[in-house]
């Protein structure tokens, strides 16, 4: 009777999955809105942000505990009943890491047109994921990705590969993650960062703990909402200002062309003396038409694409639709939340440009006296944590351009203090922040956790374990991967944005072609998807080392955040080139992939497998 | 498996397989070619921007967007024809 009242609860919420959020939406307004008057009474801007973090995370973690369970299919693939739409918002919090709401926009206002790179790539990679992978993966039936290796190519050699090089890519992504919580909230708290990644990863846990897949698809609907709302707020407001209309996306042409004129009367050198961790604007805001250039572009997007449709936290998303046409509709879904904020990015970027170069609008600080510049609020505030400075370097008691440093990190959460906005946006922008980072690990922790629970202990270890010891040993891994991706976070190692690149051309390297061809070559067999892994895998982490140890110059550019157009290549080649010296797979494997080729029909593998 | 089962299979698959090339192709001119060009293309002006600097941050995204969304309302057809009903 128990299960049969839990699943009647169930069935009535999926029925009303848009009530519940319209009135989750509306309630988190209804806070901002407090949060608003609260300010204007005069309560502290540490108040207002501590009460964006307490609201934001209580939330979720309700949803978390509303959605605890005890089922395998339910853990897994939140009992496939997601429908495409809210499936599409998950997907979007899912894969918006703290990088994207972050570092994204700082990217595009230091990197200029090679940084564009990420915009194209994180984009196009879901026309990757939706015309090669989700919807034969979904059809296969798996419960993670190395399980459809396994099945594929058959053998726990094939099984266990794609467990490595999955832990590897997710781990270095994850400690990122885990990472800008930290920062999150150790800024807004007024706390030590160290003290933030731990009280961070507490949230990630109660979110992913006890439902698995279903408690973090949940949460990260929720999350959708509130990252989106509040990255889209500032953007709105600042547009307004600036006379650029109510939404700036489609008329802020005219403010790259003032941008060029600046550029042009400014110059864009660099420093005299530059500061480390910190940037100065050099790289113009488009293209100038030469082939390096264009190929540091495109070499980019290549391994950020291809990376978009190996990552398996993405992939495991499409598990949990009810059919193979509801997970390609997910996808279409899911790119849409997705564009939203990443053609806001580059406006955002561009019109933060402006507030602090064009000297027609009064935040502008370059050809303004040095003291007054360095007297602003909020230069002194980020100044005092060492995220910019500014330095007369050139002693004219003018700001120039290149005296002007910042770490571009910083760009989303300064821009609403830069263009004066009230502190209750910057309280939302943490929130949006926070949900965007905790929303990505939470899928990543699980993306790792059920790989090692369900594909090393269970398929490899002990395939006769029972349902309630399968989730506790889920459950402990997850535990113990989140407090070690915490432990590396609290090094320090890297900047946000470089691990994040990392992770995708590892999976590009060595997951993207025993992927693809594993649905689209009949002929790929085992030993040619174990030399793609390998091989891919392999080369690229080579790659990576003696181009970021400096031991090798990089070849045609192709730097560490590009190593994946290495690993790659020497994939296609190694497993083709294999596939093609040994023995053809087996009749029924062909049969099974003729059979993932069907959209309707039973699943290759059946539930709780 | 009887033998006109087999030969709807391979008609299904056939034209799935032609409507993904047409959408990786053009995937390929959004994705990779144009946004090659974006240094040439930034000579004439689209909407007010640089014509490149468009694409790159906002025409070929909604291209991307569309092509999704055409891919699975075609895949859709492809798939009642051949009785893949949901």
């Amino acid at each position: 009777m128990a299960s049969d009242t839990t699943s009647g609860r169930r069935s009535r919420f999926i029925d009303n999955l848009g009530k519940v959020y319209l009135l989750y939406t509306l309630g988190f307004l209804a806070f901002f809105v407090l949060m608003a008057i609260l300010e204007t009474l005069g309560a502290s801007a540490q108040l207002i942000g501590i009460g964006f973090l307490l609201f934001t995370i209580g939330i979720y973690a309700v949803i978390g505990w509303l959605s605890r369970t005890a089922e395998v299919d339910a853990y897994y693939v939140a009992g496939r009943e997601v429908p495409a739409l809210y499936n599409g918002m998950a997907t979007a919090a899912d894969w918006m890491s703290g990088a994207s709401f972050v570092a994204l926009a700082g990217g595009v206002y230091f990197g200029g047109y090679p940084y564009l790179g990420y915009i194209i790539g994180w984009t196009g990679g879901y026309v990757l994921v939706n015309s090669l992978m989700a919807p034969y993966l979904r059809k296969f039936g798996c419960y993670t990705v190395p399980d459809f290796i396994g099945t594929r190519y058959g053998g726990n050699a094939a099984r266990l590969i794609a467990v490595v090089i999955l832990v590897v890519a997710s781990f270095t992504y994850v400690t990122a993650q885990i990472n800008a919580t930290g920062t999150i909230a150790a800024q807004t708290l007024g706390i030590s960062f160290e003290v933030g990644v731990w009280l961070g990863l507490l949230g990630i846990f109660i979110c992913s703990m006890l439902g698995g897949m279903r408690g973090v698809t949940w949460t990260q609907v929720a999350q959708y909402i509130v990252l989106i709302i509040a990255y889209l707020v500032p953007i709105i407001w600042m547009s307004n200002k600036q006379g650029f209309g109510i939404i700036p996306h489609f008329s802020y042409g005219e403010g790259v062309f003032r941008i060029l004129e600046l550029e042009a009367q400014y110059g864009l050198n660099p420093p005299a003396e530059p500061m480390a961790g910190l940037s100065v604007l050099t790289t113009p805001q488009t293209a100038s038409g030469d082939a390096m250039s264009s190929w540091k572009m495109i070499s980019l997007a290549i391994c950020m694409m291809a990376g978009t449709a190996s990552l398996p936290h993405i992939l495991m998303r499409y598990f949990t639709t009810p059919s193979v046409r509801s997970a390609r509709r997910s996808v279409g879904w899911s790119l849409v939340f997705i564009f939203l904020l990443y053609f806001s990015a580059p406006a955002l970027a561009t019109l933060t440009k402006l507030q602090l170069l064009d000297p027609n609008l009064a935040t502008s600080i370059i050809g303004k006296p040095f003291a007054e510049v360095a007297n602003l609020e909020w230069i002194k505030h980020w100044a005092s944590v060492g995220m910019l400075a500014v330095a007369d370097q050139n002693g004219d008691g003018i700001l120039q351009l290149n005296e002007f440093f910042m770490r571009p990190d910083i760009v989303v959460l300064a821009t609403p203090e830069i263009a004066g906005l009230p502190y209750v946006i910057s309280g939302l922008v943490a929130a949006g922040g926070l949900a965007a980072a905790m929303s990505t690990a939470d899928g990543l922790l699980l993306a790792i956790a059920n790989a090692l629970s369900h594909d090393l202990y269970y398929k490899i270890v002990d395939p006769s374990a029972s349902t309630r010891r399968r989730l506790t040993v889920a459950r402990i891994l997850l535990v113990f991967i989140g407090a070690g991706g915490a432990a590396v976070a609290a090094l320090k190692l890297t900047g946000i944005l470089g691990a994040v690149a990392w992770a995708f051309d590892f999976a590009c390297s060595g997951l993207f072609f025993p992927l693809v061809l594993g649905v689209w070559w009949k002929r790929a067999n085992a030993a040619g998807a174990i030399a793609g892994m390998v091989g891919g895998f392999g080369a690229g982490s080579l790659y990576l080392y003696l181009v970021y140890s400096k031991t090798m110059t990089p070849w045609l550019g192709i730097d560490d955040i590009r190593f994946g157009i290495i690993g790659m290549a020497v994939s296609l080649v190694a497993m083709v080139v294999v596939s093609l010296a040994t023995k053809e797979p087996s009749k029924e494997i062909q049969d099974m992939v003729d059979e993932v080729r069907v959209p309707s029909g039973k699943a290759i593998l059946s539930a709780g497998h | 498996m009887a033998e006109d089962a087999k030969a709807a299979r391979a008609a299904h698959w056939a034209k799935t397989r032609n409507l993904t090339y047409i959408i990786l192709a053009l995937w390929a001119l959004f994705g990779i070619i144009i946004p090659w060009f974006a240094g040439s293309l930034n000579s004439m002006t689209f909407l007010g921007f640089p014509l490149g600097y468009y694409f790159c941050v906002q025409g070929s995204l909604i291209a991307f967007v569309a092509l999704i969304w055409i891919q699975n309302w075609r895949q859709d057809s492809i798939d009642d024809e051949f009785g893949h009903e949901e």
